[in-house]
């Protein structure tokens, strides 16, 4: 199977929107992304404990004159939830792409509430969602998702479907995939 | 033994060598003392965002590394966000340093007993997390000797103080308005 050309799409946006910070949890989804972050001299991968500490992050960052982005799993967004209130108050951009788990296909079912609550939990926090369900659409998303952000100082979170990702494969010891 | 230290007079000590250092204060009592040592547009205060205080540090660390950036925080607000600690370690940033009030209980609620009055040593847990250097500072000559290192490196401190509260002094409250001053004082165009 060939790799999907949209995160390396999305990697090239980022640094179009001069993004110098990427704070991030392990997620097959963003794999691609981590991987070329970690590898570009321009920004600063840094790997997080909790999704929280990445709304904090982006808001020092964004402090400091620098521009960060938080990559994570639908599964963190409840990790978020009061964190959320730092771009609420001041005011500072914040900029989430999450890969949605949990909604297609999906063969875990500890993912699926966190993932029936996603984006209405970011709603309800403030946050303006965009959602990717297609390939071709992606980078203009994230880059309109990135404009919003930072020109208009707004927290903004662009989902990427579980549809669009792939649904994860599991095979259980013994059997046939 | 000696008198334990007072929080105000801990943070004015700390501050009054300051120079161009940028402070993040954590959420409760923290805040009020940073605010009493003299509120400065490069005070970045939390009155809120429980945890976030040594997050916020790193960000600011990392898009200003020519600057020291020191965080000043309670030991429960330090407790809620340990996690950070491993974050920081792991990113090795150099202008970074962190300092925890240590009343071992949670002031602002009630002076419960904290974790830290049950056994957590945030210093240890700093060392457990890959911070080169920490430091647990209970009387005087310790704290004159901290003040000196934060003028020099980055580091991450426990700092022991006496239970109770003292009258609150308050910065302004408007987040909006606290980060807008906060990048006007470091030149950043579009505060």
């Amino acid at each position: 199977m060939t790799e999907p050309e949209w995160p390396d799409e999305v990697f090239a946006v980022l640094r179009e929107a001069d993004i110098q910070q990427v704070g991030y949890v392990p997620d097959a989804g963003h794999a691609r992304l981590i991987a070329r972050a970690l590898a570009e001299p321009s920004m600063r991968a840094v790997v997080l404990t909790t999704e929280e500490e990445g709304i904090a992050l982006a808001t020092g960052a964004w402090l400091g004159g620098a521009r960060a982005v938080l990559l994570m799993q639908s599964s963190g967004v409840g990790n978020c939830v009061n964190m959320l209130s730092l771009p609420a108050n001041c005011r500072t951009p914040l900029l989430l792409l999450v890969t949605m788990r949990g909604e297609w296909g999906e063969f875990n079912p500890w993912q699926v509430p966190m993932a029936r609550a996603t984006e209405q939990v970011l709603r309800a926090a403030g946050v303006l969602v965009h959602r990717a369900d297609h390939a071709g659409e992606v980078a203009e998303m994230v880059r309109a998702a990135a404009a919003l952000a930072f020109a208009s100082c707004e927290a903004v979170a662009v989902l990427f479907s579980q549809r669009l990702i792939g649904a994860k494969v599991f095979v259980a010891a013994g059997e046939k995939s | 033994m000696s008198e334990a230290l007072d929080r105000r007079a801990v943070v004015a000590t700390l501050l009054a060598g300051r120079d161009d250092a940028l402070v993040v204060s954590g959420l409760g009592s923290a805040t009020y003392d940073v605010a009493a040592a003299g509120d400065r547009a490069e005070n970045f205060y939390l009155w809120g965002a429980m945890g976030g205080a040594a997050m916020v540090g790193l960000g600011l660390a990392l898009a200003q590394p020519t600057r020291r950036v020191l965080v000043i925080t309670g030991d429960g607000e330090m407790l809620m966000g340990m996690g950070g600690l491993a974050t920081i370690g792991a990113s090795q940033a150099e202008n970074l340093s962190i300092v925890v009030l240590d009343n071992r209980s949670f002031g602002e609620t009630g002076a419960q007993a904290s974790h830290t009055a049950h056994g957590t040593d945030l210093a240890l847990v700093a060392a457990g997390c890959g911070w080169r250097e920490t430091r647990r500072v209970a009387d005087q000559a310790g704290l004159v000797g901290l003040a000196a290192a934060l003028r020099t490196r980055a580091l991450f401190a426990v700092v022991e103080i006496a239970p109770g509260e003292k009258p609150r002094v308050l910065p302004p409250r408007h987040g909006a308005l606290l980060a807008a001053r906060f990048r006007t004082a470091l030149w950043i165009s579009d505060p």
